[in-house]
């Protein structure tokens, strides 16, 4: 090795192992930051090869055409002489009820089957056996949702059914997509909800009993194509505008498919960023904290003829080495926990397996730890490899600012918002980055209220009291995230403080010779990190509801409700005031009699 | 401890550390000062005059012994009630000064006053009083990088006297200080001693304890020496002066 690099390498590796407790600090913000991003990146097309089996399972159709009335009828069935198709199945009868089970009401499309396998989309039993007379098979996501397996018993419109299967297809958007792209919203009347329609399949006989006047029968055709690939094209030259009702793709039902994974990645993607920054803000204040203590360390290489530039590298090199080590660690905990977020549900066959990490998600979630620990090194690295070797033996603290108006402003304060205000004027970039930290977490979370907020609005819940899976998915995936979020602040706000009790050590102590008491020390401590936050946690409700309305599809937000957002403020100023307590009250109990002895 | 005691010590014993490693920095102290006294602490470094001064201010606690000031026990009071303590009966002057760096010699000044509650304006107004008093009226806005060392401790000075404490304490006021700035802090101190504040000064500096009307020497963490001087301040610092001069 040679001798340059093996000195930046033993001056890293020692300094790491001498600060324990920082280095677990630093790693902790730059794993949750790269699990989070790994997740974002790696959850892209895992639904892919599940729809695929799937489709290989059930004969998947290439195209479905539904339609009602004799004149789209006649159009759709055209469509099976036309070149190009060499395969059909159906039309087969739809027919809108209402199914009961386990006290659930919940409307359903029943399609009405014969009992000889279809050559083109025969759904894939999973449980039990095909629909006899007087049984009903059900599609195995909905299945699910409503705790039911083969041998149950339900009722379509009263009449009561045997559950003789449970099935997956590939025809069908899995639970709760069926009427996604299909015909639910032509046909089906106002009574019969869309949005968590479930699929029943039974005999033709009593699909075409179950239709009314109100609701009357509509029907599946499913299409094989030569060419499978050129089934969207097919779609759009015969769809809509013709008369043979809709048609979709086998693309497109993957495509609804995989809205699951979807809606995760949707939130999983700006919500690394939000942890990527916490990260960054985390870094900072731990790196610019140990560039600080390393004043003398600086002073000494330089003294024993360390280049400034060798200073800087030796300051850079820990950081960068356990950005690498973090980046990994990411990397493989994102990997890990992917099939955990990436599970198809049951409207698919089989599992995702594990998702593939691609060279380029290495090379972006490396860069990013990478260029968080370079962004926030890079600074206090230079200024202490520039600083004076004189001053860096002697250790002398980075003097302070003098913020003139903050000072006057103060005097005018109780002693703890006096103190408070002038360690915030002393240090304001350390203020700043506190009140980023906040401001990014009660981002992240007005953003997720304002989800919740806005599923309500606009979905309302649904009247069968079922739980929709992309729904409670992504609420899962929110609360992670969130706790995420919070435990980065959390290490932030402990961290930034203990920064400030460090640096004002000897202001304390002399506030305290001069007739300040330990508690109003503490609590001046504690308002130097609760009084940044304020406008933060302001600024974050409108920055949460634009960030919802950012990555939200367009939807329009409904705000939370007030009382939730002035729990957010109010709760924030006391998690901020409770987590800086301890690390303000150890400071502030330390003798100020041997502060002052230490820094004559 | 008598009636006219200002400040009065009884056994007084601060220790650290434990067993072999035992060191008593204060070692069965026992003192009276009078109101309007001038005393000075002398004795080699480390015999523990600065950590006897900082019991005397409530600034640290004893580990043995009693200690009064105006007549109230203060090794047995709280925390808050020692803080209550050193910001309306004691001012400290420090050997390094002490000053906030970011803050102007006014708002050091002002500093104790704002603690103790008063209004910006009466504390702008002291220090303002107090500045002229220690001679830099044309300081009130410079910050402590841009004063001399003297000009410093006549801030810190300043500060001590803020709200009229019953007793200074000083902790080597001049040890930092050139022959010059020496003088102007002694001056000061004299001022403070013909106008009857009661001082404790503990020091190296031998010039400076011939200003006091008593004069102890430490040693070990004990007093060896208790000697009440005699003739006129004025007259001794004149003797200083012409020293100088």
């Amino acid at each position: 090795m040679p001798p340059r690099l093996l000195i930046i390498w033993r001056l890293a590796f020692s300094d790491i192992r001498r600060r324990k407790s920082e280095t677990a600090l630093l790693l902790l913000a730059l794993v949750t930051a790269t699990t989070t991003l790994t997740l974002g990146l790696v959850l892209h097309g895992v639904t892919t090869s599940p729809y695929q089996r799937t489709r290989a399972a059930t004969r998947g159709p290439d195209v479905v055409v539904s339609y009602s009335g004799r004149s789209a009828a006649q159009a759709a069935l055209a469509l099976i002489d036309i070149s190009g198709v060499n395969g059909h199945s159906g039309p087969y009868p739809v027919a809108y009820a209402t199914l009961r089970a386990r006290g659930r009401v919940v409307p359903v499309q029943v399609e009405g089957r014969g009992q000889a396998p279809a050559p083109v989309d025969q759904p894939d039993l999973t449980q039990g056996s095909w629909a006899r007379p007087g049984g009903v098979v059900l599609e195995r996501a909905f299945a699910d949702a409503l705790g039911l397996s083969a041998g149950a018993s339900v009722t379509l419109d009263g009449r009561p059914f045997a559950v003789d299967g449970i099935a997956v297809t590939s025809a069908v958007p899995a639970y709760p997509q069926v009427c996604f792209l299909l015909t639910c919203n032509d046909p089906a009347p106002a009574q019969y909800g869309t949005s968590d329609m479930g699929m029943v399949w039974t005999t033709k006989a009593v699909a075409e009993s179950l239709a009314t006047g109100a609701a009357p029968l509509s029907y599946v055709l499913n299409l094989k194509l030569q060419d499978p690939a050129a089934a969207n094209a097919f779609a759009a030259a015969h769809g809509r505008g013709s008369l043979a009702g809709d048609l979709v793709s086998w693309q497109q039902i993957s495509a609804a498919d995989a809205e699951l994974v979807l809606a995760e990645q949707q939130v999983l993607t700006p919500g690394s960023w939000l942890a990527g920054l916490l990260a960054l803000a985390s870094v900072t204040v731990l790196a610019g904290g140990r560039m600080a203590a390393q004043g003398r360390r600086a002073g000494l290489i330089k003294a024993v003829g360390g280049t400034p530039g060798l200073v800087a590298l030796v300051l850079m090199a820990e950081n960068l080495v356990l950005a690498a080590a973090g980046a990994a660690a990411g990397l493989a905990a994102g990997w890990l926990t992917a099939p955990l977020l990436s599970n198809p549900g049951g409207g698919l066959a089989g599992g995702p397996g594990a998702p593939s990490v691609t060279l380029a998600t290495v090379g972006l979630v490396c860069g990013t730890a990478l260029g968080i620990a370079f962004i926030s090194t890079l600074v206090p690295a230079v200024q202490a490899a520039r600083r004076s070797t004189v001053a860096g033996l002697t250790d002398a603290a980075r003097p302070p600012r003098r913020g003139s108006v903050m000072i006057a402003l103060s005097a005018w304060l109780p002693v703890p918002l006096l103190f408070g205000l002038r360690l915030i004027a002393r240090r304001p970039r350390r203020a700043v980055l506190g009140a980023a930290t906040v401001l990014i977490t009660v981002t992240g979370i007005v953003a997720i209220l304002t989800y919740h907020a806005t599923l309500g609005a606009h979905i309302g819940g649904w009247s069968s009291g079922l739980t929709d899976p992309v729904t409670a998915r992504v609420s899962q995936v929110l609360l992670v995230l969130s706790v995420a979020l919070v435990l980065l602040a959390a290490v932030n706000a402990i961290v930034i403080t203990w920064s400030t009790v460090l640096d004002a050590r000897r202001p304390a102590a002399l506030a305290r010779s001069l007739g300040a008491s330990p508690r109003q020390v503490s609590a001046g401590l504690s308002a130097a990190q609760v009084i940044p936050s304020i406008p933060a946690a302001l600024l974050a409700i409108p920055l949460g509801v634009g960030l919802f309305a950012a990555v939200g599809n367009g939807v329009a937000p409904a705000f939370p409700a007030p009382a939730w957002l002035v729990l957010i403020v109010v709760g924030t100023m006391a998690a901020v005031a409770m987590l800086t307590a301890v690390p303000a009250r150890i400071g502030a109990r330390r003798p100020a009699a041997e502060v002052l002895r230490r820094e004559a | 401890m008598t009636d006219a005691s200002m400040v009065c010590a009884r056994g007084l014993r601060k220790e650290y550390g434990k067993d072999a490693a035992l060191v008593r920095a204060v070692d069965n102290v026992d003192l009276d000062v009078t109101a309007g006294e001038t005393v000075a602490v002398m004795g080699p470094s480390g015999c523990g005059k600065s950590t006897l001064l900082h019991l005397l201010g409530g600034l640290d606690r004893p580990s043995a012994g009693r200690l009064w000031l105006a007549g109230q026990r203060i090794d047995e009071m709280s925390e808050r009630g020692l803080a209550a303590l050193r910001r309306d009966a004691v001012g400290f002057v420090f050997q390094a000064f002490h000053l906030m760096d970011e803050l102007t010699s006014a708002e050091n000044i002002e500093l104790p006053a704002l603690l103790a509650g008063r209004s910006p304006r009466a504390a702008r107004r002291r220090a303002l009083e107090l500045l002229d008093q220690v001679g830099l009226a044309d300081r009130a806005r410079h910050l402590p990088s841009e004063l001399s060392g003297g000009q410093r401790q006549r801030v810190a000075i300043a500060r001590a006297l803020t709200n009229e404490p019953l007793v200074v304490l000083a902790d080597e006021p001049t040890g930092n200080l050139d022959s010059e700035a020496t003088l102007d802090v002694l001056r000061l101190l004299e001022n403070l001693h013909v106008a009857g504040q009661t001082v404790v000064i503990v020091t190296h500096d031998s010039r400076i304890a011939a200003t006091a009307d008593r004069l102890i020497s430490m040693r070990d963490g004990a007093f060896v020496d208790d000697t009440r001087l005699t003739g006129g301040t004025s007259g001794q610092l004149g003797f200083v002066t012409d020293l100088e001069g």
